[in-house]
């Protein structure tokens, strides 16, 4: 009897130590993220659904929820554009001082959110240095609305380019001179041929960036002035209602703001898995 | 000069202007303004700032923290990365998700949650209080928010760089008769090197800077639960701009070792890839 005529042995989990580790892995999850979140959700069901509303829709608050995800969103935006600017810069061409700038958009990741909020503020102040060019034309950037989407760009800001920028790094170039020698102005070729290989990463950066922004909190409250129903983010409102001890509003405005989230991860996973397939089909 | 697959020079140069203007307003000035505002009374004013005691239990906690908060996220990520990227098991893709969950969750709510769970009106609050253990507005709170911001950072540079690698090595370790310890120490850690300092440095400059969440649990008390960006914050909302400065320029030059050190471990990952393409294949494809 040959080897080969052997019977098969259904294929074993050959390496050691799956139990430990995904127990470890389950118990240590559970521990510090699923734990902690149930009691979040179990506290919300303590509340009666007339406190819960009151908490999550009285005007200052909806007027945060108006700021933060409008703010997100136009930071957001920005980031997409000027991201997928710097993304093409980076890859594209040859300048000096490239290494530089290119480790740098990384900076927003490995600042502390409180340095880059004061920091920002002491800029944009009507005596700083950016601040105090503006304001003989009569336009303020800090302590109002403008700041809060100064700050949310920063923080936003390496998101777009470090998921556009692999994706550029690997397109085809064939693609691009195939389109040329068809007739195509370079503009076409961008539009027709480049920027569908680069969308869904595009949109995966800007669906991060926006996410992010929504839960910032340390760069934005130093230089938002923070007026209630004017230029308070929702972050800060659930920090408000813990410093007068109503855990009951804090809570259903988290459970809000953590429903967000959620939906958040799921675009953003859903995004990732087209991007996936988009890369795998060329 | 414009080839066909290229933009004209003067379209070229304008997008690297405009691409470069926006990471001088953006990323040099906030970055140039820490450090000016720190000196702006020149360097006997931004010494002072740290002769304070304050100053040092500040950055003593905030040290100490990492220094809890990083290893038990090592551990973890290390861990989750061998089960998710060596073994197959239904509802991984899930687990994966869930993993990146902290990401997503606001730091404010990142906060909250164990003030729910610890606080003297939460759920183990009474019990706590029972047995004289102070978790909320105490240095443990502090750990544990910090743990969470940074949860999802060591195991998700690990679980693709793993999956990438696949079993192979470790499986021709076994039948050579390495235990499993042996596998992990001399084949799969040089392996996944530079992708776990990757993961510990981003995961240090966090810990180190995470403010949102220590804020809601430190209840800042000066000498005691002040990490140093709760310090900085304390500093700067007292007008002592200098010295909340030169606290953040501290802060600052941390980034910036980061960012150093995150370039030299690509540089080295990039060079570790192309030596591995260049190799001749040793055995013939399956």
């Amino acid at each position: 009897m040959s080897v080969l005529s052997l019977p098969r042995r259904t294929p074993k989990r050959v390496l050691p130590g799956f139990k430990i580790t995904l127990g470890f892995t389950l118990f240590y999850l559970s521990v510090i993220v699923l734990i902690p979140l149930s009691a979040l959700l179990l506290k919300t069901f303590t509340l009666s659904w007339e406190q819960f509303v009151n908490a999550v829709a009285s005007p200052r608050v909806v007027a945060s929820y108006q700021l933060t995800f409008g703010a997100s969103f136009l930071a957001a935006l920005v980031n997409a554009v000027f991201g997928l600017l710097i993304a093409w810069v980076l890859v594209r061409y040859r300048f000096p001082g490239k290494k530089i700038i290119d480790a740098l958009v990384d900076l927003p990741f490995a600042l502390p959110t409180a340095v880059a909020g004061i920091s920002l503020t002491a800029l944009l102040a009507s005596n700083g240095w950016v601040g105090s060019l503006l304001e003989p034309y009569g336009i303020a950037l800090a302590f109002n609305r403008n700041g809060v989407v100064i700050a949310l760009i920063f923080i936003g800001l390496p998101f777009v380019v470090r998921t556009v920028q692999p994706v550029l790094e690997d397109a085809e170039k064939e693609l691009e001179e195939a389109a040329t020698c068809l007739g195509a102005t370079r503009w076409q070729t961008f539009r027709y041929v480049i920027f569908p290989t680069i969308g869904p990463a595009l949109l995966t950066g800007f669906a991060m960036a926006f996410a992010r922004a929504i839960g910032e909190y340390g760069s934005v409250i130093f230089i938002a002035g923070n007026m209630p129903m004017v230029s308070e983010i929702t972050p800060l409102i659930i920090i408000g209602k813990l410093e007068q001890y109503d855990y009951a509003g804090a809570t259903a405005v988290a459970v809000v703001m953590l429903g967000f989230s959620f939906v958040m991860l799921l675009v953003i996973n859903a995004l990732q898995a087209w991007q996936r397939k988009r890369g795998g089909a060329k | 000069m414009s080839t066909p697959t290229s933009e004209p020079t003067w379209v070229k140069w304008t997008l690297i202007g405009i691409a470069l203007a926006f990471i001088f307003l953006f990323l040099i000035l906030p970055l140039a303004a820490v450090f000016t505002e720190a000196l702006r009374k020149g360097a006997g004013a931004f010494v002072e700032a740290f002769k304070e005691p304050d100053a040092w239990s500040a950055i003593r906690l905030t040290l100490l923290t990492a220094a809890i908060a990083v290893p038990m996220n090592l551990v973890f990520g290390v861990a989750a990365a061998w089960a998710i990227a060596k073994y197959e098991f239904t509802g991984k893709a899930f687990l994966t998700t869930l993993v990146d969950l902290p990401f997503s969750v606001s730091p404010v709510v990142a906060g909250l949650i164990y003030v729910l769970l610890f606080g003297a009106h939460g759920w183990f609050g009474p019990w706590l209080q029972a047995h004289d253990v102070k978790i909320i507005f105490a240095v443990p709170g502090i750990v544990l928010a910090t743990i969470f911001v940074t949860f999802p950072f060591i195991a998700r540079e690990l679980i693709p760089l793993m999956q990438a690698q696949g079993t192979e090595e470790e499986q021709a370790a076994q039948v050579l008769g390495a235990t499993g310890w042996q596998t992990f120490w001399h084949v799969t850690l040089p392996n996944i090197k530079w992708g776990l300092i990757y993961g510990v440095i981003l995961c240090n400059a966090r810990a180190m800077g995470e403010f949102g969440a220590v804020s809601v649990v430190s209840g800042h008390i000066r000498g005691q639960t002040n990490t140093m960006p709760l310090h900085v914050e304390i500093l700067y909302n007292e007008y002592q701009s200098v010295a909340a400065f030169a606290i953040a320029s501290l802060l600052a030059l941390l980034a910036l070792v980061t960012l150093v050190i995150k370039s030299f471990v690509e540089w080295q990952f990039e060079r570790q890839e192309k030596a591995a393409a260049e190799l001749p294949p040793e055995k013939p494809q399956a």
